[in-house]
C-alpha cells in the first residue's frame, strides 16, 4: 500500500517480531520484581528475575511501548541471563543498543528503561533478602562536583516525589548553587526521571 | 496520484514552456494554467479570479496569518485572533509564533468528538476580532466542524473567516458560496494531485495584499515562476473532484463503517476516536488500551498496511498527538492510537484483510505489555 516506514536494524526487527522470555505466563514467580515508567508516559516496563547464588538464572520481562522498547528489553533479556547480580547491575542502555546494532537517535531514549527496569528487580530482590544493596552506590555518577551530588540522589528525590519541580531539587540539594556548571545535566536528567517514573 | 493526473503531467512536461513569456509555447501554458484554474474554482464554488495558486496548504495557511498580522500591524482596530485547539501545525505553530510576538490569539476548544464548543466560541467573539480561522475537517480525528455557523456567527462582529479545507476537500461538499468564507486553503495531494502545489481561495472584495513579493505573477499577490505542470496536474485532480467526488464519498464511508464495525466488535477495549456521523469518510482513529501505536505500526507495514499512530514514539517527541489530548482522550489512549487513511485506490478486500491482521497483532502485543 505504501513504501516501509521501517528504520531499525534487522536485529531489532527480529527481537521486536520474536521477543525472547516475554512474560506472559501469569504462573511465573521471581525472586525480584520491579517495574519503571508509566502507560501514560507510553513506555513502562517490568522485570522479573530468579538468583542462584547470586547469579541470575532466568529473567522474564513485560514492556507497554515502541518496536525499540519491546526490542531492547528482549536484548537486555538474552544478554543478563548467566550474569552475576553485579555484572547486572552494570548492564548500560549503551550495552543494549551496542547488541542491537545501534537504535536511531531519537529512539535512544526507549532503551534506557530496560537497564532501569533490572536494576529495580535487583534492588528488590536484596530487599526481599533483607540484605544490604552495595550496589546502588558503584553506579552513581556524581553530577554536581561543588555540593557532591549523585544521580542516583537525584534519582531517589524524584521517585520519593520530595522534589516535583526543579526548584524543589535545588532546595533541597543545593545542586547548581556554587559554580553552576551543571544545572543543564540536572535538569536534563530530572525530566527525564519524572518522565520514567510517571511522576 | 490518480492516473488521469499522471498522464495529464506527463503531456504537460513535454509542451512545457515558460508560462509568463510571451512566445507561443508560454502562450499554451498560460492557457492551460488558466484552465486549471477554472476547475480549481469550480471545485470549490468559486470564481476563477478568487482563486490564488501556491505551493500547498501550509504556505496558504501562512499567507492569511501575515495577512492578519499586517492588518494589525498597520493600526486595525480589530487585532485578535479567534482559531481552535485541533488545528493543522501550519495554523498552530503559526499562532504560537504571533504570541510570541505579543499578538492576541484564543483557542475554541473541542469536545470528545473533535466538535468545537460553539458556546465557548460565542463567548470569545467581540467586536475586536479580525480573523476566525477554524478548519473544515480534521487530518487525525476526521471530524467536520460547521463552517456555515461558524461564518455566521464571525459575521454579526465583522471578522474574517478563513478555513483550512485540506484534509477535506474531496472528502466532503466544499462550497465557499454556502459556507460564506472570505479565504480557504487547499492542498493538491490530498485530491489526487501532485505534491508542492495548493491553492488560496480570497472571495471578491476580502482584504488583501502580496504575500510573495517580487514578480507579476497571480497580480503581483504571489510572484514566482509558475509550477505549471503541477497547476496543470492540480487543475486534472478537481476535474476528477468535481465528476467522481459524490461516488467516492459513499464508497469510503462504506469501508470506514466496515472497518469500524469490524475492529470494535473484534478487539475488546478500543475506542473510536472522532465523531460518529459527521466525520471525513477517508478517516477513522481507533485507540487499543494496553498497545502502543508505534508497536501496532510498524507491526501492520510489516504486513503492508500503512498507518499513522499518535503516539510520541512516532515522532520521537514525548507527548503524543495535540488533537486527542485537546478532545479529552487519556494519555494513554492517545498513545495507543492510529489512524487508518482511505482513498479511492482502497476496496473491500483491503479492509477484510486489516480486519484479519489485526485483533492477533493487538492481542500479541497485550500479551507483551505490562498490565
Amino acid at each position: 500500500m505504501s513504501t516501509s516506514v521501517w528504520v531499525y536494524t534487522d536485529k531489532v526487527k527480529d527481537h521486536f517480531m520474536n521477543p525472547r522470555n516475554v512474560w506472559d505466563d501469569d504462573s511465573y514467580t521471581p525472586d525480584g520484581d520491579g517495574t519503571v515508567g508509566s502507560l501514560a508516559c507510553g513506555d513502562q516496563m517490568r522485570v522479573g528475575i530468579k538468583v542462584e547464588n547470586d547469579t541470575i538464572v532466568d529473567l522474564k520481562w513485560q514492556t507497554y511501548g515502541c518496536a525499540s522498547a519491546i526490542a531492547s528489553t528482549s536484548m537486555m533479556s538474552e544478554l543478563v541471563i548467566g550474569m552475576t547480580l553485579e555484572e547486572a547491575y552494570m548492564l548500560s542502555p549503551e550495552n543494549i543498543t551496542d547488541s542491537l546494532g545501534g537504535l536511531p537517535e531519537h529512539k535512544f531514549h526507549c532503551s534506557v528503561l530496560g537497564d532501569k527496569a533490572l536494576r529495580a528487580s535487583i534492588d528488590n530482590y536484596l530487599e526481599r533478602e533483607n540484605r544490604p544493596n552495595t550496589l546502588k552506590s558503584k553506579v552513581a555518577r556524581i553530577i554536581c562536583e561543588c555540593k557532591n551530588i549523585t544521580d542516583q540522589r537525584i534519582e531517589e528525590l524524584v521517585k520519593s516525589k520530595e522534589a516535583t519541580t526543579i526548584d524543589e531539587l535545588r532546595e533541597i540539594t543545593g545542586f547548581g548553587t556554587v559554580c553552576g556548571s551543571c544545572n543543564k545535566e540536572v535538569h536534563e536528567l530530572f525530566h527525564e526521571l519524572q518522565h520514567i517514573y510517571g511522576v | 496520484m490518480a492516473d488521469e493526473v499522471i498522464k495529464v503531467m506527463k503531456e504537460t512536461f513535454e509542451l512545457y514552456g515558460n508560462a509568463s513569456s510571451m512566445h507561443a509555447f508560454g502562450r499554451g501554458a498560460s492557457q492551460k494554467i488558466e484552465e486549471a484554474r477554472t476547475n480549481v474554482a469550480h471545485m470549490l464554488n468559486a470564481e476563477p479570479h478568487e482563486i490564488i495558486f501556491t505551493s500547498g496548504g501550509t504556505e496558504s495557511d501562512n499567507a492569511i496569518f501575515a495577512l492578519a498580522r499586517d492588518m494589525i500591524d498597520e493600526g486595525s482596530q480589530k487585532n485578535r485572533i479567534i482559531t481552535t485547539t485541533i488545528e493543522h501545525p501550519a495554523i498552530i505553530e503559526t499562532c504560537r509564533y504571533l504570541v510570541k510576538r505579543g499578538y492576541k490569539v484564543d483557542y475554541i476548544p473541542v469536545d470528545v468528538t473533535g466538535k468545537i464548543d460553539i458556546d465557548a466560541y460565542k463567548e470569545l467573539l467581540r467586536d475586536d476580532v479580525l480573523l476566525v480561522s477554524v478548519m473544515a475537517g480534521n487530518n487525525e480525528i476526521g471530524t467536520i466542524q460547521p463552517i456555515e455557523e461558524v461564518t455566521q456567527l464571525a459575521k454579526k462582529y465583522g471578522a474574517l473567516v478563513h478555513t483550512d479545507a485540506v484534509q477535506a476537500i474531496g472528502k466532503m461538499d466544499v462550497d465557499v458560496k454556502r459556507w460564506g468564507v472570505d479565504y480557504l486553503s487547499i492542498s493538491a495531494h490530498k485530491f489526487y494531485g501532485p505534491k508542492g502545489v495548493g491553492a488560496l481561495f480570497v472571495k471578491k472584495g476580502a482584504p488583501f495584499g502580496p504575500f510573495v513579493k517580487g514578480g507579476h505573477q497571480e497580480n503581483g499577490l504571489r510572484a514566482g515562476t509558475y509550477n505549471t505542470c503541477a497547476i496543470i496536474g492540480m487543475g486534472e485532480a478537481a476535474k476528477l473532484v468535481i465528476n467522481d467526488g459524490d461516488k467516492e464519498r459513499k464508497m469510503l464511508w462504506k469501508l470506514r463503517e466496515k472497518l469500524r464495525k469490524g475492529l470494535l466488535e473484534a478487539i475488546p477495549h478500543s475506542i473510536m476516536n472522532g465523531h460518529p456521523t459527521e466525520s471525513l469518510p477517508g478517516t477513522l482513529n481507533v485507540s487499543f488500551a494496553a498497545a502502543e501505536g508505534e508497536s501496532i505500526l510498524l507491526m501492520l507495514d510489516l504486513h503492508g498496511v500503512a498507518v499513522s499512530t499518535g503516539s510520541a514514539c512516532a515522532t520521537g517527541s514525548l507527548e503524543p498527538s495535540y488533537v486527542l489530548l485537546a478532545a479529552g482522550l487519556n494519555v494513554e489512549l492517545a498513545h495507543g492510537s492510529i489512524r487508518f487513511s482511505f482513498g479511492r485506490y482502497n476496496t473491500e478486500e483491503d479492509v477484510d484483510y486489516v480486519l484479519e491482521i489485526m485483533p492477533p497483532i493487538i492481542k500479541r502485543l497485550r500479551e507483551i505489555s505490562t498490565r
